[in-house]
């Protein structure tokens, strides 16, 4: 098989526009499809926050009166299914994936470069379409989880939207993990082993393998979902002899394995940034990507420790707490060997390390207390409580919104040419990562006490605790003032950033910053060590 | 050399000495009210001190690494060219590992002390014979043992409320009373969404699904009155569906129990 990666063939340059019309563009260039998911993303990122104040305004008083109560529910179905669909996963695989990977493999563009520009422009008018069934007839309000046979029973325009919305998010998902593998394997540059890889490729190919193996099923469930809706089929509905315990099977079938395709790509990101800070090599790279692939393939046998409440049998509830727990054991080593790679490192203290640094410590809290959820006797106490709530923030935004703004620091002298202010930057650190725990921190103690989630009104006793969380939301609200404002600054006024500000050895640096469109003027470069630091430094002392 | 080694020593201790501290001292639970919750309390504890452990001594390594190897302005260029060590990865492979599996086989006598691990088999007759389903939640017992010498409860939920039905007085009360240490089983079944009865100071919680009954069973010890909450969103007044459940001495139940069943029966 021959791919062509000829820049002159599959980017037809002459019919592209240039500058800042690109962005608006069916581009097929993978920057700049990369910088849409971003900055798409990003907006949807505003508005699911917007979303989660307005969550956080109603619970500051126990009763519920912000907001009438089945609008409550269509915002924290929005809020969720916002986040996780249009926000981290194309942010955390699409657009970091789409800049990165082609130059990490060598390549000129993407595999199937037509492709990725489908796969992103589903998502502006899916996203759009979900916001705007809120205007038809209420937008869907039964959970990111659609559980029938709440779903079922709702205002079926809003549910409706919300499947067609998510059926198009999974499918721009799908061509984006298909374009990952086709190019990871295929489009290396002759010389360049998989075992050179920059770990972000191997967590993009691991990830890529979760999307395609069980996005499908998400999508085949909510095709039947909708049958029940709308033909009033009886797949999950009781009335019509249907069985609501096999939809909540063949949704986390996805759901589960859709938290390591939000959180593996950024465990693939810190480990781009941590050794060019810290000015060492990734400390253990094999065992990495072994982890990476452990992860894949216990992930996909766990989905049923989500419930453990709905009447499973005893032997499941035991299988299914063991293949958890062992979740713990790969990304653990992850963790430790990060830790390991800043020991004894010279590491630039600024807003990338600051943000990974706070993403380990985050996310540890978030994978002690989901050891102690896959437990069965523990979850039956806490879930579908605040606890649990707490428990995913922590992985999700502790986590890979930590190594989002983390990556967005680090790669945005690569992007514009322009460096980030550091004292924005740090900053914008210290008010998110307190702001964070000020919010997520006290839930835990509140699912454990009896406040369940998704509840707009709640038992007076947790009142004070609840607006110690609004307070830290209140603050995760402003941390985004100082980010923005620095961005903007940045791009117009930002100090020059030269072609390889960081000194980083990993192949998108070997080039001009930004990039020329098509990657590097000659030859891309034979990166056969993306983490050799310390080595060159060594050798050239032997020299002398 | 074994200076090092005596800090390290030192602050192990430390770290293990208040991770202990604080998980035997600070008390994030409610009341323990039914033979459940000091069985989940224990566990708790464990895995507690356990993830304290873990957490501070992660934290604190993250921390001294930023302080101890950050950039002073006056040096250049990288750090050691260390690019892994072995042994140490099989010994942060092999000891989590063990920790997980240990964590495991505790929690499954946990979930056994609890009655989790009970067999249905008198269900599972049932099930073949009889097309429909019992699903059991936790403390579970055969449907002879329910029959014998238990009081048995049947609940139905809709939105917004629970009803509990008491077959031996035929009546039914939007009040869960119970009388105290005594073995309550309960088949549940909803009459519409799926809804889940859970009442945190008993440490239980059941899924209520419609079409499918499910059986939860438990034990109270202490004499008040608790909260029974839906946990499962089941609507716009999810956040309102909740009821009461009253522990009482066995004569105040019985006294309710007789005055219900009186005018429910001239009805």
């Amino acid at each position: 098989m021959t791919i062509s990666i000829d820049p002159q063939k599959t980017n037809n340059e002459s019919l592209q526009p240039k500058g800042w019309l690109r962005y608006f563009s069916f581009s097929l260039d993978h920057k700049v499809i990369g910088i849409q998911y971003l900055v798409c993303g990003f907006l949807f990122y505003l508005i699911g926050g917007t979303l989660a104040s307005a969550i956080r305004i109603e619970l500051a008083s126990p009763m519920s009166d912000f907001m009438p109560r089945d609008v409550y529910n269509q915002v924290l179905t929005l809020h969720g299914t916002i986040m996780i669909f249009l926000w981290i996963v194309p942010v955390v695989n699409g657009a970091f994936g789409n800049y990165l990977i082609p130059f990490y493999v060598g390549a000129r563009d993407m595999a199937f470069p037509r492709l990725n520009a489908v796969a992103f422009w589903l998502i502006p008018p899916s996203g759009l379409m979900l916001v705007a069934s809120y205007f038809v007839e209420g937008a869907a309000q039964a959970g990111w989880t659609a559980y029938p046979p709440l779903s079922i029973t709702t205002p079926q325009s809003g549910q409706i939207i919300w499947i067609l919305s998510v059926l198009l998010l999974g499918g721009s998902s799908i061509f984006g993990g298909i374009n990952f593998i086709a190019t990871i394997i295929k489009l290396r540059r002759p010389g360049l082993k998989l075992m050179q890889l920059p770990m972000y490729c191997w967590a993009m190919l691991g990830t890529s393998l979760l999307v395609v193996l069980s996005t499908p099923v998400l999508a085949g469930t909510l095709i039947l979902l909708s049958f029940d809706i709308i033909a009033k089929t009886g797949f999950f509905n009781p009335v019509l002899g249907g069985n609501v315990v096999v939809y909540q099977h063949l949704f986390w079938f996805y759901s589960h394995p859709a938290v390591y395709i939000m959180v593996l790509p950024a465990f693939g990101l810190v480990s781009e940034i941590l050794p060019v800070h810290a000015r060492k090599p990734l400390f253990g790279y094999t065992t990495m990507v072994f982890s990476i692939m452990g992860i894949v393939v216990l992930g996909l046998v766990v989905w049923a420790h989500h419930m453990f409440t709905s009447g499973t049998p005893p032997w499941m509830r035991l299988f299914f707490t063991i293949a958890t727990a062992f979740i713990a054991v790969p990304t653990g080593i992850k963790f430790f060997n990060w830790v390991a790679t800043l020991w004894g490192g010279k590491i630039s203290i600024n807003s990338a390390i600051l943000f990974s640094c706070g993403f380990i410590i985050n996310f540890v809290f978030g994978g002690i207390t989901g050891v102690a959820l896959a437990q069965v006797p523990f979850d039956i106490h806490v879930h579908d409580t605040y606890f649990v709530v707490a428990h995913f923030h922590y992985i999700v935004y502790g986590g890979t919104v930590f190594i989002i703004f983390s990556s967005i620091y680090h790669w945005f002298p690569k992007v514009t040419g322009k460096m980030l202010n550091e004292k924005l930057g740090i900053l914008h650190f210290i008010i998110t990562f307190i702001g964070f725990n000020l919010c997520f921190a006290p839930q835990h103690w509140l699912g454990l006490n009896g406040m369940p989630r998704r509840v707009a009104e709640y038992d007076p006793q947790f009142q004070f605790v609840n607006q110690i969380s609004s307070l830290g939301a209140l603050m995760m609200a402003i941390s985004t003032i100082p980010f923005l404002i620095n961005v903007f600054h940045s791009l117009r006024n930002g100090r020059d950033a030269g072609d390889n500000p960081w000194d980083a050895l990993t192949p998108e640096w070997l080039t001009s910053s930004p990039p020329p469109v098509e990657n590097w003027e000659g030859e891309a470069p034979l990166v056969e060590e993306p983490y050799g630091y310390g080595k060159q430094f060594s050798e050239q002392n032997k020299n002398i | 050399m074994l200076n090092k080694n005596f800090y390290l020593i030192l602050i192990i201790s430390l770290v293990f000495a208040i991770s202990f501290w604080i998980g035997l001292n600070v008390n994030l639970l409610p009341a323990e009210a039914s033979i459940n919750a000091p069985i989940y309390d224990e566990l708790f504890k464990i895995l507690f001190i356990i993830g304290l452990i873990i957490f501070i001594g992660m934290t604190i390594a993250v921390i001294y690494s930023l302080f101890k190897f950050r950039k002073r302005n006056d040096q250049i260029g990288d750090g050691i060219a260390l690019e892994g060590n072995l042994s140490l990865e099989i010994i942060w492979t092999i000891i989590p590992s063990i920790i997980v599996l240990l964590i495991g086989l505790y929690s499954y006598n946990i979930y056994d002390r609890m009655g989790g691990m009970k067999e249905l088999n008198h269900n599972h007759e049932m099930m073949s014979s009889n097309s429909e389903k019992i699903w059991a939640g936790i403390s579970q017992t055969s449907d002879n043992e329910i029959s014998k010498n238990n009081l048995s409860i049947e609940v139905s939920a809709m939105q917004f409320a629970f009803l509990f039905n008491y077959p031996k007085g035929n009546f039914i009360s939007g009040e869960l009373h119970v009388p105290v240490d005594q073995k309550v089983s309960m088949k549940m079944e909803s009459k519409d969404v799926i809804h889940a009865f859970w009442v945190p100071e008993f440490r239980i919680k059941q899924d209520i699904i419609p079409g499918q009954p499910t059986i939860l069973n438990f034990t109270p010890t202490k004499v008040g009155k608790y909260p029974i909450i839906c946990a499962e969103l089941c609507g716009p007044y999810h956040g309102g569906m909740r009821a009461s459940i009253i522990v009482e001495e066995e004569s105040d139940y019985n006294d309710w129990f007789n005055k219900n069943k009186k005018t429910e029966v001239n009805l």
